[in-house]
């Protein structure tokens, strides 16, 4: 029975009928829109979809017809009228290509300039969006906080994202918001994006940007203005210090092996390092690494053997650690707010 | 006589080995093309098979990251420049001057040249599997992940010189075919009598004209940047990433008009020969393709529609591209016009051509669809995009591809491949090629990117997938009763005849093999399909241009060979960084040069006598009137 629900869920999905896998669960369908910007392309799509599924139709119904109707029957050897072409015909065609084209080409461009006008101040906010090998850093100039991999948004706001790569090209996408932009060195790539609902929203790294590429994930955490606020409070004064002596040699430890590479702000730490991800509120991080849950047993996984949950990333193993030290960290991360 | 005649080669004069290493007859280097283009198709191949293979289940295990880009990116740059393109080459270089009535192509040795630059060049691409591995960075090789700071090994050095030297025989190529038909065609072939299978490859080299040179440029930036440091490409050196694109994109946006327009002229043949009518709308066929040739330079930007270029650029290579739509769908039903009325015979060859309409018209629709621009900010580097390439390549140039091979095998071999076999190797293909391809356009409006290794599971996608991978399997079952047929009709397959399919053009006017002096007689053309001409108005014959007299042939020459090997050398020498011998390399080339231009080789003479079977035209001697 079960087979034969999954079976009916991918038929109606091929013809068209149920759009999208879950609307409840998190998913990168873009045929599950959760904002203007997202809609607006999801019916761009529909509209050309029905001009092209007409314009195959008409050439289907032509081939079909021609293929049956005129196939050589035996014993038949008269030779068939060598037609040269027929003007009216040959016009016909090509005039009403172009203007269906036409009928697609004004909306198409009429949006394609609507959605790439910066929204102004009041009504939007800015965020500077930094791809890495294979990590998202996020930083929010107004409110003066960073973080990375979740993006964090206010709900009903137009979110004016200003991308541009530490390394190679990447491509930030995330299907239900809005479309994709690439994410290039030494160039700012605009990319607005909206969210109605508040909710969790998938997002991929589009463009291949080395063996990490197809894990380059990270998550959208769109939440009501109220939320976001109290997010961004929350960034600017994070509890950052050991609550436990547990959590005490955790904190320790990220002194001498992690701040090198990560920060954590509020935590008088020497340095704050550029190399990895922020890790300032890592309790409230969805995924470890934008692959797994974020959990203890995912985060020891993680310190002991990174390349066996994201192949290719920059973070060295750290398998030395006993296991009482490991326990340290994660309780020390766990306990970052 | 002065000059110099030094033969070092004395000893292996003779032997079929060395006849086909220093052929320039242009029927034999097609068949050098085809057979080099068919081996790296099967390499292509199973490099497709194995990331559909990695890709059947989530988080597989089956091969690693790295390999998995190394696999597609091999994969892509295999069909693309060793597969698609050779192919082409090597039936154009069979087909067109039998089509209009030539003895041989312009350019004998650069023709030979042509191949064997071509030939090193993917050997040179190839061996990166086995010396320092394979390049990872995607058939595009975008800076500034193609750079040494993120591509640290050889890999792309394999791209970057491989791909310049296989690209400088592909020119040669090129400037062969046009000159061959601006010169060579038979007393009485005006343009506008000559078959579109002529037509497009005259308007397909004039492509390769214009479009191997910025390749050529974006390739020696690159080998600058990797090999000597220059940061053209390089952000922390001043450079600029997007620039690659934009070079890269101005080649391989023509790139793909020149895979697909010859085939467009086979179609046009074999539907026109199939349906024993003569083609619908010849002038705007010609008129189409001319416009297409033209437009697929304007249109390189809709690559580029997500590197924030801003809307206007954007729309204007919006709307140029769907501009494509147009003179394609002229093409289309031209082609169903020709049908329309005939007699349609489904030979294999048929078949592949009429299965390509649908199928291109489902690729070309939705290239309409990532025209448009905010659509295609979803759309691009998703799988939607492979679903709509693969119909577009798979289901125009291969298609193609399989049914010209049909239709001239019994020119090329003189033997005709089995037509039951033909068929199984039709329907499983077809039917594997739409369940491979066919799904994967939802797998991109589900969210799964392109080149990725792994994709998060859902049920959806993980059938998708699964079905996906069994498709291809069909399509490896259907190239395999390919290669057998291959195999048993050489062995005893049925002897063609110089007509095997009631043929219209002048390529079925000479005995099957074709005779190494192609044509006893130059014909006399007077229309437009002038062997159906022939036997619809007179005795069957078409009329002879002259009187059966001596025929001059060109000598063979190792000196192609040679260069080529030169390169080759200087193009590994570098990938090692041995500059040295790169040099020498090069001095070899030089120098090989210098004795070409200082060779006096005035070819030789066929006497009438010699002609086997003689004349195979009709009338005695320059035809009167
Ligand atoms: C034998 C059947 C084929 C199968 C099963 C197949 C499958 C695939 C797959 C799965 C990919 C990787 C998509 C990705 O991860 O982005 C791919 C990429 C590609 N394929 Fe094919 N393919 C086949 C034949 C062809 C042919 C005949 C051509 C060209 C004439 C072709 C051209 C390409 C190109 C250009 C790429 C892109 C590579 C890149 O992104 O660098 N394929 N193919
Ligand atoms: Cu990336």
């Amino acid at each position: 029975m079960r087979q034969m629900k999954k079976w009916l869920v991918l038929l109606c999905s091929f013809l068209g009928i149920s759009v999208s896998a879950g609307c409840t669960d998190a998913n990168l369908s873009v045929l599950d829109p959760a904002g203007p910007v997202a809609e607006e392309q999801l019916w761009l799509m529909k509209l050309s979809i029905a001009i092209m599924v007409v314009v195959f139709l008409v050439v289907s119904v032509v081939f079909v017809y021609v293929v049956i109707r005129y196939r050589e029957k035996p014993g038949d050897t008269s030779i068939p009228k060598q037609v040269e072409g027929s003007t009216i015909l040959e016009l016909t065609w090509t005039i009403i290509p172009i203007i269906l084209l036409v009928i697609l080409s004004i909306p198409a461009f009429r949006i394609t300039f609507s959605q790439t006008e910066i929204p102004p101040k009041e009504e939007s906010i800015t965020i500077n969006v930094i791809g890495h090998q294979y990590w998202w850093e996020y930083i929010y100039p107004d409110q003066d906080i960073r973080s990375s991999q979740d993006l964090h948004i206010p709900t009903g706001k137009k979110v004016n994202l200003v991308l541009r790569s530490d390394d190679v090209i990447h491509s930030y996408w995330a299907p239900n918001l809005g479309g994709k932009q690439n994410v290039i060195p030494g160039k700012d790539v605009p990319l607005v994006l909206q969210a109605d609902k508040p909710g969790i929203y998938k997002g991929k790294c589009g463009k291949i940007c080395g063996s990490g590429h197809a894990l380059m994930n990270f998550r959208v955490v769109a939440q009501t203005p109220a939320e976001f606020d109290s997010w961004v409070q929350g960034m600017k004064n994070p509890k950052s210090k050991a609550t436990s002596e547990k959590a005490a040699l955790g904190e320790t430890l990220f002194s001498q092996n992690c701040m090198g590479c990560h920060a954590v702000s509020g935590g008088g730490f020497k340095s704050q390092g550029v190399v990895g991800p922020d890790l300032t509120g890592f309790s409230q991080r969805l995924l470890v690494a934008g692959v797994v849950e974020n959990n203890r047993e995912n985060l020891g996984l993680w310190l002991e053997n990174p390349q066996s949950i994201k192949p290719g990333n920059r973070m060295p193993a750290f398998e030395f650690l006993t296991d009482e030290q490991r326990d340290g960290l994660i309780e020390y991360l766990m306990n970052l707010k | 006589m002065g000059g110099y005649n030094f033969r070092p080669t004395e000893r292996f004069d003779g032997s079929t080995i060395w006849d086909w290493l220093t052929t320039v007859d242009h029927k034999k280097i097609g068949i050098l093309y085809v057979g080099s283009g068919l081996i790296f198709f099967l390499i292509g191949g199973v490099e497709a098979l194995l990331i559909r293979l990695q890709l059947i289940v989530p988080d597989s295990g089956f091969v690693t990251p790295e390999t998995y880009n190394q696999l597609m990116t091999m994969h892509g740059t295999t069909m693309i420049f060793l597969v698609a393109m050779p192919l082409l080459i090597g039936i154009m270089n069979y087909a067109m001057p039998l089509q209009i009535g030539a003895r041989d192509v312009a350019f004998p040795f650069l023709n030979s040249l042509g191949f064997w630059l071509f030939f090193v060049g993917g050997l040179l691409l190839n061996l990166s599997w086995f010396f320092g591995g394979a390049p990872d960075a995607g058939w595009s090789s975008y800076t500034s992940l193609a750079l040494n700071d993120y591509s640290p090994g050889p890999g792309v050095d394999y791209y970057v010189l491989g791909l310049q030297i296989s690209g400088i025989g592909s020119l040669i190529g090129g400037i062969n075919f046009i000159v061959t038909i601006v010169n060579m065609r038979a007393p009485g072939m005006t343009y506008l009598r000559m078959p579109l299978f002529t037509w497009t490859t005259f308007v397909t080299s004039a492509l390769l004209l214009f479009a191997i040179p910025p390749l050529t440029v974006a390739l020696l930036l690159l080998m600058l940047d990797r090999l000597f440091g220059t940061g053209f490409f390089s952000v922390a050196l001043g450079g600029e990433v997007v620039i690659w694109e934009h070079l890269f994109w101005i080649f391989g946006h023509p790139e793909v008009y020149l895979v697909v327009l010859p085939v467009f002229g086979v179609f046009s043949d074999v539907i026109s020969a199939f349906s024993k009518k003569t083609l619908f709308g010849y002038l705007s066929m010609v008129f189409a393709t001319v416009l297409i040739g033209f437009i697929a330079f304007m249109v390189w930007v809709h690559h580029m529609f997500t590197d924030g270029l801003g809307a206007m650029a954007n729309t204007i290579f919006g709307i140029a591209t769907m501009a494509i739509a147009v003179p394609t769908g002229i093409k289309i039903f031209n082609w169903l016009f020709t049908m329309w009325g005939g007699k349609i015979r489904f030979t294999t060859a048929m078949l592949f051509s009429v299965a390509f309409i649908p199928t291109f018209v489902m690729g070309g629709v939705t290239g309409v669809m990532l025209a448009v621009v905010p659509a295609d900010w979803q759309f691009h580097d998703s799988y939607f995009v492979v679903a709509h390439f693969h119909y577009v390549l798979l289901g125009a140039t291969v298609l193609g591809l399989f049914s010209a091979l049909y239709y001239w095998w019994p020119k090329m071999t003189g033997k005709l491949l089995n037509e039951t076999w033909g068929k199984w190797h039709f329907w499983l293909f077809l039917f594997g090629f739409h369940l491979t391809f066919l799904p994967q356009h939802f797998l991109g409006l589900y969210g799964m990117p392109r080149r990725v290794y792994t994709y998060e599971s859902s049920p959806m996608v993980d059938n998708i997938n699964m079905i996906s991978t069994i498709g291809s399997l069909g399509m490896t079952l259907g190239t395999i009763f390919f290669l057998y047929n291959i195999v048993v009709t050489q062995k005893r397959g049925q002897r063609a005849g110089a007509d095997p399919w009631d043929g219209r053009t002048l390529e079925w006017t000479i005995p099957s093999p074709t005779p190494e002096y192609n044509f006893a007689q130059l014909p006399l053309v007077e229309s437009y399909d002038p062997l159906w001409e022939a036997k619809m108005n007179g005795d069957g014959k078409v009329p002879a241009a002259e009187p059966l007299g001596s025929i001059h042939m060109p000598s063979s020459s190792y000196l192609p060979l040679f260069i080529s090997i030169g390169m080759f050398v200087a193009g590994y020498a570098l990938i090692l960084h041995s500059y040295f011998v790169a040099v020498i390399g090069m001095i070899v080339v030089f120098a090989v040069m210098g004795v070409r231009s200082f060779e006096v080789d005035h070819g030789y003479h066929l006497e009438a006598e010699e002609l086997t079977g003689s004349s195979n035209l009709s009338g005695k001697g320059v035809h009167g009137r």
